[in-house]
């Protein structure tokens, strides 16, 4: 059954929507939106490292991902004008990336492939990478969930009540590491951060409470990846980017909804 | 034995030194207030003892098991995160349904369990704050500078809303206020902080202050009370140092 490409991708996408979208609710609760697109660009110089050395390329992204968090998370941590900053490494650690994909010695790379993703060529090794991050991503958001929210909140307040603020940001750095890790070969490094925030705040005007808003963003970010493969068969555009559009245009209907909604509950 | 010691207690703040030497203790069922300018170390002292700040030098000593409740001075909530004011008193533990109307009860605010956080009031967001540090009885209540964004009768409400508390759970409370002038007429002991510990005393009743008056004439029923402090003397001979400088006054 897995020997169909088709159904292969959508599980591929499906796997990245379901755990990108509660993740990419703590990413923008906790305005991280460029600390996620740092990350993710990074995961080209990742693909570098990996063809230098012989690595598989997910664990060379997973190991440049992860560094790129830590190195961030510590800098912002404290303070130097956060927002400048994760700008630069953000677009730096994209351009170093592709001159360090072009520097190495002998090889002709498809350099769009890791850029935009290429899911209709997943393998069923690439699937269960996939869905072995996305459950391990899931599965740390899910252990840790009360303590993320705590100390997204207020780190003083998580502290008071016994809790370590500081372990927290680690999880969420180490689970926004392995995302970058997983979804490269799906929407590619240029896009991931997209599927982290675009579902997520596509969500926001239908929830009342943290949990709902994790899982209208799951259901969105499915609809997406499924919605975006079709069309991308459909009109042959690439898919990675179609699934990013067609997330956009779910956005574009939410935020006109919640812009009518007062007016419609007077109505009402 | 106190709840809170501190033993000659350094802290640095962004690689300053923000508060030197301290010497401090808090016992059972009493309301300290910390008073002192911007700056002057008392919100690194309160993140040091609810253990956020780890001390440069010198020692903490917290009672077995104390239980801490902490109202921090400002808690930005993003407007990206749906929350209830039920879902964010159950962070981060799950807490019983008779519990949380109890502590919103206590904290005066018993009608706002399903309203979301973001549209509430300066003033009953506050008080959810305190419900939420109500919730597991603490031993010790800490408030920092709780009063920050209300206006005059917003704060005298709120500090009575204190007293009741304590008298309610018999918690110790340490806060802190921004405003050298105005601190809670039912404080124990005033600390006054300037980089290091200036003074410490009880606050007198001058209930006839002029200056009282004209701040608040009687309206506060008698929550709020005038401390007054000059900090214009020289540091380095600290210890004794304000003493002769500062009055005391307070409302009857």
């Amino acid at each position: 059954m897995l020997d169909d490409f088709i159904l292969r991708a959508a599980l591929a996408g499906l796997g990245v929507a379901l755990a990108a979208a509660p993740l990419g609710c703590f990413v923008i609760w906790r305005r991280m939106a460029y600390f996620g697109d740092a990350t993710s660009h990074a995961a080209l110089l990742g693909v570098a490292l990996a063809l230098a050395t012989d690595l598989p390329i997910t664990a060379g992204v997973l190991l440049v991902a992860l560094v790129m968090a830590l190195v961030i998370s510590t800098l912002s941590g404290r303070n130097v004008s956060a927002d400048a900053l994760l700008g630069v490494m953000a677009h730096s650690a994209l351009a170093l990336g592709l001159v360090a994909v072009s520097l190495l010695p002998g090889q002709r790379v498809d350099l769009s492939s890791y850029l935009f993703g290429e899911i209709l060529a997943v393998t069923r090794f690439d699937l269960g990478v996939i869905w072995g991050g996305a459950v391990a991503v899931a599965l740390l958001l899910a252990w840790r969930w009360s303590a993320l929210l705590a100390a997204t909140l207020n780190p003083d307040l998580a502290q008071a009540a016994g809790g370590n603020p500081r372990r927290e940001q680690l999880i969420l750095t180490l689970a926004l590491a392995i995302m970058v890790a997983v979804a490269i070969k799906v929407v590619g490094a240029l896009l991931i951060a997209a599927m982290l925030i675009i579902p997520a705040a596509t969500a926001r005007p239908f929830a009342r409470t943290p949990e709902t808003m994790a899982f209208w963003a799951m259901g969105l970010g499915a609809v997406a990846a499924l919605g975006g493969l079709l069309a991308s068969l459909e009109f042959d555009t690439p898919t990675g980017p179609s699934i990013v559009s067609i997330a956009a245009g779910l956005f574009a209907l939410s935020s006109a909804f919640s812009a009518a909604l007062p007016a419609l509950r007077r109505r009402g | 034995m106190s709840l809170i010691n501190t033993r000659g207690l350094t802290l640095r703040h962004d690689g300053q030194i923000a508060l030197r030497d301290v010497n401090f203790n808090i016992d059972a069922g009493e309301i300290v207030t910390i008073v002192g300018p911007n700056g002057s170390g008392k919100s690194s002292l309160l993140r040091a003892l609810i253990g956020a700040l780890k001390p440069a030098a010198g020692k903490i000593t917290r009672k077995p098991g104390l239980r801490i409740g902490y109202v921090p001075q400002k808690l930005q909530i993003d407007a990206t995160l749906p929350l209830t004011v039920r879902r964010f008193i159950n962070l981060p533990r799950r807490q019983k349904p008779e519990a949380i109307r109890g502590a919103l009860a206590t904290a005066g605010v018993p009608e706002l369990a399903e309203r979301q956080m973001v549209d509430l009031s300066g003033g009953q967001f506050q008080r959810v704050l305190l419900a939420r540090a109500l919730l597991e009885r603490p031993d010790l209540l800490i408030l920092d500078e709780a009063t920050q964004g209300l206006d005059q009768p917003g704060s005298a409400a709120f500090y009575r809303q204190i007293e009741a508390v304590r008298q309610d759970l018999g918690c110790a409370v340490l806060m802190v206020s921004h405003d050298l002038h105005v601190v809670m007429a039912a404080s124990d002991r005033v600390l006054c902080l300037n980089g290091h510990v200036c003074c410490e005393g009880t606050p007198e009743t001058v209930s006839e202050a002029p200056e009282y008056r004209a701040l608040f004439g009687s309206g506060t029923q008698g929550a709020l009370a005038l401390y007054r402090h000059d900090h214009d003397h020289h540091h380095h001979h600290h210890g004794a140092a304000c003493d002769g400088h500062h009055q005391e006054t307070e409302n009857a």
